[in-house]
């Protein structure tokens, strides 16, 4: 399977990447090749054999109680932010 | 008394329990060699000279106390993936060179109450994403072996830091080999343990279903010493075990006779060249001496590991990538026309080549369409080594192989080429599939350069592995070699 420039710009717009065009024909080479390596996986039989998400058989992930556990910290985490104002994270307006 | 950067950190422990120096002492000479060397090696993102000294002097107040626990007093380095409180935290990313951590990792809070110092942050390829520690943001790390190579990675700050004894010992983590093969690279003891053995609680997430955090040092009973203050239960993981931890030194020195060992026919068949295969028979040979019977065994679907691994992981990290939009942390771009423009340029400027790289093929094998030829597949495949490996344990104790198909390669020589930079884990993977825990230690060196023995054992096995590669370091001595530059 081989990807085109056009095929990646598609890929780099749902992983909200910008990318440029130079990097879109270098990624386009070097993702074929590496799709190229994962179709060695097409050789294995897999016809009844269940899908596998997660390396410990029988391990279920666990619900804690609903109980108020942390303390409210937002100006600690919102020192990180690019940009705030009022406790509130800014972002470029959205609706006009 | 030898010097203190010579010795390991069970002998550290030692002295420091013996009033032979203070943790001030011990910690002020590790930060001097830091100042001095590395410079040229670039294994350090951020050294912590203050807080060290501060932590240095708790530590002796607790000693003098007896307070002390068993790692009071010792100095270490953590790998910059780990979220240290007030501290700044890169995971080697421009995207996050302006973040400081809010909070402490778990493995970071109980080394902490252990009473252990942090000299700094290490140095690793961005987001974990690299077999060299060429994809870092802050540049690449030299081998302390030979300043031209590779300390291999992604934890290679870490490996650097601890072959060239600027620091005793040091936290990496695993994804697909990142403890192991560079600790082969440079020779030192690294365990990767059991998923879910080992907090990933503030632990910069690559793909969660495969991370391991784990520790990179000179020996099996320093590692014994860490693993036990790292390891166990903790909430606040959603995949952390609730199985109690075993006492690691404990059983340390248990005789080797009957041990059964594994030599999996495919890890001698795939690509290793026989120069590189020599000392790890040797090593093998040293294992018949003491006791132990070599025992061929099979795993016919290993050699799909690489191609199962960059399917999974990319996918996964394509989705814990996500979360960093330039809006709550991390980098920015400068004036975003609007919001579409503000993630995308915040990501495409933020992240390296290689992780974007990532994130766009776990983006393409999850997409519609794909996702059934790609992705189910792949776990389906995973299934099959994982259980490959299972049957493997029902015959042998451990299985043992090389860490690594080569030794220390140039800096520069595989950065173009993905598909030869993911080969070089090709041994280590197939442990990260399937969650077992799994170890390199040194066994012996090629044209100067060291080489690993892999050793890996069925779930939760990390006494029997600390066990047999203390046996081996009892009749051996390559875990005790160091550069000369830094000797």
């Amino acid at each position: 399977m081989s990807l085109t420039r056009k095929d990646v710009e598609a890929i780099a717009h749902l992983a909200r990447l910008a990318i440029t065009e130079e990097e879109a024909s270098l990624y386009a080479d070097s993702l074929s090749r590496i799709l190229h390596l994962v179709e060695q996986l097409n050789a294995a039989d897999v016809s009844t054999t269940e899908p596998m998400a997660h390396p410990l058989a029988g391990l279920v992930q666990r619900l804690r109680a609903d109980e108020v556990t942390a303390t409210d910290q937002h100006e600690k985490f919102q020192l990180n932010a690019g940009k705030v104002s009022s406790g509130l994270y800014l972002v470029p307006k959205v609706i006009e | 008394m030898a010097e203190l950067h010579a010795q390991t950190l069970t002998e550290l422990a030692a002295g420091l329990r013996a009033g032979k120096f203070s943790s001030v002492e011990l910690t002020r000479h590790f930060l001097e060699r830091i100042s001095k060397y590395d410079a040229e090696l670039n294994a350090f993102i951020t050294v912590t000279s203050e807080l060290a000294l501060a932590q240095a002097a708790d530590a002796d107040a607790r000693i003098a106390a007896g307070t002390a626990s068993a790692l009071t007093g010792l100095p270490l380095a953590h790998k910059d993936i780990f979220c240290t409180d007030g501290v700044l935290t890169t995971c080697g990313s421009k995207m996050l060179s302006n973040f400081v951590s809010p909070y402490d990792a778990t493995v970071v809070t109980r080394l902490k109450q252990a009473g252990m110092v942090m000299l700094g942050k290490t140095n690793m390829d961005e987001f974990a994403m690299g077999s060299s520690n060429e994809t870092s943001f802050y540049g690449a790390v030299k081998n302390p072996w030979n300043l031209a190579k590779v300390p291999g990675g992604s934890s290679g700050g870490s490996a650097a830091a601890v072959a060239a004894r600027i620091a005793p010992a040091a936290t990496g983590t695993d994804t697909g080999g990142s403890i192991r093969q560079p600790a082969a690279l440079t020779s030192l003891t690294g365990i990767k343990p059991t998923y879910g053995r080992v907090s990933r609680y503030g632990m910069i997430a690559f793909a969660s279903s495969l991370d391991q955090g784990g520790v990179m040092c000179l020996s099996a009973e320093d590692a014994a010493l860490l693993l036990q203050s790292m390891s166990g239960f903790d909430v606040q993981d959603s995949t952390s075990v609730d199985t109690p931890v075993p006492d690691y030194s404990a059983t340390l020195n248990q005789s080797l006779k009957g041990l059964k060992i594994g030599l999996v026919k495919e890890f001698f068949e795939q690509g290793l060249s026989n120069e590189n295969a020599k000392p790890v028979r040797e090593a093998l040979a040293v294992y018949e001496q003491l006791g132990a019977r070599l025992v061929e065994v099979s795993l016919p679907n290993l050699p799909l590991s690489v191609p199962t691994y960059y399917v999974v992981a990319p996918a996964e990290c394509s989705s814990n990538l996500s979360r960093f939009d330039g809006v709550r942390f991390g980098y920015r771009c400068d004036n975003p026309r609007d919001l579409q423009d503000l993630y995308t340029r915040s990501r495409g400027e933020g992240f390296g080549s290689e992780v974007k790289r990532r994130i766009m093929t776990g983006t393409y094998v999850l997409s519609a369409g794909y996702y059934d030829a790609y992705y189910l597949r792949a776990q389906k495949i995973r299934r099959l080594i994982t259980e490959e490996f299972a049957n493997a344990f029902k015959q042998v104790d451990v299985l043992m192989g090389p860490t690594s198909p080569t030794t220390a390669f140039d800096i520069g020589a595989k950065v173009d080429d993905p598909v030869t930079m993911y080969l070089n884990d090709i041994y280590t993977i197939g442990a990260n599939l399937a969650g077992l825990p799994a170890m390199s230690i040194p066994c012996g060196f090629l044209d100067g350069l060291p080489v690993g023995l892999q050793i890996i054992g069925g779930h939760f096995a990390e006494a029997k592995l600390l066990n047999v590669a203390h046996g081996y370091q009892q009749v051996t001595d390559w875990h005790k070699r160091m550069p000369e530059r830094y000797a």
